[in-house]
């Protein structure tokens, strides 16, 4: 069997149990999200928070929610590094700096994972496991907490009311991403993944000597980290490193973890706004792209395009054998569709159109599923875009599910897709303007400058993979990414939820024959356009100066 | 003003005691049962696939890729020889342990310093591979045999790679060529459940299943 052949079925295999998941993961999210009864647990949590799962919240209280939450967890994991040093559990390894501590913090409650340490010479069990991991479930619990206000936004009239944030939340973390977390753990512990709570032990070598191995709770790490599209390794060397991802089958296994809950929330949003076919319009939507995209990748990456490659007789640079150029390629653009950024290749010695596409994929907001949460509200968010445009094509006042798009929603949308490319490309641009940023490059020319686009476009997105190349622990790097996930992660969220506000407090539309049908694929087809054409016009001549200049040249 | 700050901190209270027992559920909970579960079902696995020789010595993890060097640092030629591994670093924080820190070059396809590496590369596999009576043909060299992985702990090399070193390995250890062959064709692991992923041979397996051919011969 030939690789591509391989490959080719490596995708379907994964196309087959995403599908076999998506009708009982979805509609079991939307009876979570819909139900009435809490289970004991759950009581035992609010009573411990001290705030009444039954209260229903307008948008600006399930923003504060949001925050307050958020900004305690940062708070908590920047303290958490910083005392690193004298916490027990922590294998004696020292605190982390202040401007790396924020970065991090940041980066794992923004559900990125951006890394600019080395895990296994940085962060004890203690931070791994009870801090790093933790907020792998939480953040990612909260973006599906925001995606389903924005869902009840569309289903509920003439109320405002979206839901309370803290049942959702808790619901989010114990009902839907436990189970599967634990069961995925364990399939990986089945494969090879390391799963014990060692110190620094010394294991013997075949000729001679010993080499330091770290223990570590890896495989319930890394089952929330793919299942929560978070990305954050327990090794540098994240899913490449054979603790973390030992086996082709669990390379596969992890690529549907990513893409498991992101799919299938399109489900879930069509059974909580009483139509199954819009979730199956915005579900084709994504699925289109996802598959387009891995068929470049594939290409490019056989094609292997590029001095070293072709000297080598193959793009295996950066690659694992076990997984091959096929399983990278699935990897690499799933990890980047959806707001994931583990990696089980480096991206950055993919072939310069490669690496393109994985920039383009975090470009496109990660909508393609996009992250817990976060992939299926920007993709409504799109999906408003592409309405208003329809309208404005045809002059009629615009319509999403029975919901007027009048011009408050229409700014909210805009406001959201405005701020990530903001973000990119003044910090890209400041990066490159500035003189000392630039030494952080470890590639030359245009790839040097993809390093620092793509740091960027993976912070403002929430995406978390790199160009490694980059020296990103330095003041200014650590800063500035900061900030850009932060950003990028909560004021979003600001706008979908006052737009989620503004869409419940309207009274529903009926449905005339002038009325858009959003479930067909005629509108499949027009959202698709509308998300290549923005990204397209707004990254296009950064892209130009990276990655095409790269791969054309 | 003074109602807007007490509700921003009874606020910021409750997240507090919310994060808490979620840290309780997710971050000791969790990872709890999933170790215990792991470690009396798994249990080897569960440690790092330790690998023993044929006198029941640990050396090393089936999964973790590991160097073949003589005493000067060069690469032991008795020994099958796996993928090189340039990204691979040491520890720069926590000095008082000698950790690997795994990682790729992150080197790009058009960067003159790969090109130079993967030059020296093929220009070594050739030179050392080949004997009296074999020479490598430049065109038999496959990718992986030149290019640094992702981890740099690549545990496998292709098939092709493996064949490649088989006159070499034979001659070092006075092994017929037949011999070692044959001893690679064992080790040789297909696609798992003929599709996914690529074919491999363990390295390290081969390389013990080496060393109890030439002491037994």
């Amino acid at each position: 069997m030939s690789p591509v052949l391989a490959g080719v079925l490596q995708v379907l295999a994964l196309i087959a149990a995403l599908a076999l998941a998506y009708r009982p993961l979805g509609d079991y999210m939307a009876r979570v999200y819909s139900s009435e009864k809490h289970l004991r647990v759950e009581k035992w949590i609010y009573k411990g928070i001290g705030a009444n799962p039954n209260a229903e919240m307008r948008w600006t209280a399930y923003l504060r929610g949001v925050l307050a939450f958020s900004a305690v967890s940062v708070l908590f994991l920047y303290l958490m590094q910083r005392v690193q040093g004298s916490l027990p559990g922590s294998l004696g390894f020292r605190s982390i700096d202040p401007d790396q501590a924020f970065n991090t913090a940041a980066s794992f409650v923004a559900n990125t994972n951006w890394q600019s340490y080395y895990g296994e010479q940085a962060m004890g069990h203690v931070v791994q496991t009870g801090g790093l991991a933790v907020q792998n479930f939480v953040s990612a619990a909260v973006g599906i907490a925001v995606a389903v206000a924005l869902v009840r936004g569309f289903a509920r009239s003439r109320t405002g009311e979206l839901g309370n944030f803290w049942a959702d939340l808790v619901r989010g973390t114990v009902r839907i991403l436990i189970p599967i977390a634990v069961v995925g753990a364990l399939v990986l512990v089945a494969c090879g993944a390391i799963q014990n709570f060692a110190g620094i032990h010394e294991v013997g070598q075949f000729t001679g000597g010993t080499q330091q191995w770290n223990g570590g709770a890896v495989a319930s790490q890394e089952a929330i980290k793919e299942l929560g599209t978070n990305g954050g390794g327990y090794f540098n060397a994240n899913s490449a490193h054979p603790f973390e991802n030992p086996n082709a089958f669990s390379n596969l296994f992890e690529v549907f973890l990513i893409l498991v809950i992101p799919f299938a929330l399109t489900r879930t949003f069509g059974k909580m706004v009483g139509s199954i076919k819009q979730g199956y319009a915005i579900l084709a939507t994504m699925a289109t792209i996802w598959v387009g995209f891995i068929a470049l990748m594939m290409w490019t990456e056989f094609a292997h395009h590029g001095p070293a490659f072709d000297l080598a007789g193959g793009a295996m640079e950066g690659k694992e054998n076990r997984f091959g150029i096929g399983g990278t390629s699935i990897f690499a653009v799933s990890t980047t569709l959806t707001s994931t950024g583990a990696v089980d290749g480096f991206h950055s010695s993919l072939t310069g159109l490669g690496g393109g596409i994985t920039m383009l994929g975090m470009q496109l907001g990660e909508i393609a599923p996009g992250g817990t949460g976060s992939g299926l509200y920007g993709m409504l968010i799109m999906a408003i875009i592409a309405v208003f445009i329809a309208g404005l094509m045809v002059g009629r006042t615009p319509e999403y599910l029975g919901k007027k798009i009048g011009t408050r929603e229409i700014k909210f949308a805009a406001c959201y897709i405005l701020i990530t490319p903001a973000l990119v490309l003044v910090f890209t641009a400041l990066s490159m303007a500035l003189p000392t940023p630039k030494d952080s490059m470890l590639n030359g020319g245009a790839h040097g400058f993809s390093e620092i686009l793509y740091a960027f476009t993976s912070g403002a997105n929430n995406n978390g993979s790199a160009f490694a190349g980059l020296s990103a622990d330095t003041n200014w790097f650590n800063t500035t990414i900061g900030l850009a996930m932060l950003l990028g992660r909560f004021l979003p969220m600001v706008f979908v939820l006052a737009l989620a506000g503004s869409l419940a407090e309207q009274k529903p539309i009926p449905e005339t024959a002038g009325t858009l049908r959003t479930q067909k694929p005629l509108f499949t087809g027009l959202l698709v356009g509308t998300i290549l054409i923005i990204t397209g016009l707004t990254y296009f001549p950064a892209l130009a100066l990276g990655p095409l200049a790269e791969g054309l040249a | 003003m003074n109602n807007s700050v007490g509700n921003t901190g009874r606020l910021l209270w409750a997240g507090f005691r919310a994060l808490i027992l979620l840290t309780v559920v997710c971050g000791v909970l969790y990872p709890l049962a999933v170790t215990g579960v792991a470690q009396v079902a798994f249990h080897d696995k569960a440690n790092g696939s330790e690998t023993e020789n044929a006198d029941g010595k640990v050396v090393g993890s089936s999964l973790i890729g590991q160097t073949y060097l003589t005493k000067d640092g060069k690469p032991d030629l008795t020994w099958f020889q796996p993928r090189p591994s340039n990204g691979l670093g040491e520890n720069s924080v926590n000095t008082q342990y000698k950790l690997i820190l795994s990682g790729a070059t992150n080197l790009a396809g058009d960067n003159p310093e790969l090109v130079k590496q993967i030059k020296q590369a093929r220009a070594a596999v050739i030179k050392d591979n080949s004997t009296a009576t074999y020479k490598v043909r430049p065109a038999s060299i496959p990718a992986d045999a030149v290019t640094s992985s992702g981890s740099g702990l690549d545990p496998a090399i292709s098939p092709e790679y493996a064949d490649l070193q088989v006159h070499r390995v034979a001659e070092r250890n006075h092994l017929s060529v037949a011999q070692v062959q044959k001893l690679v064709d064992g080790h040789k692991d297909g696609r798992i459940l003929g599709f996914m992923g690529e074919p491999t041979v363990n390295v390290l397996e081969l390389n013990i299943a080496l060393q109890q051919l030439t002491t037994k011969s």
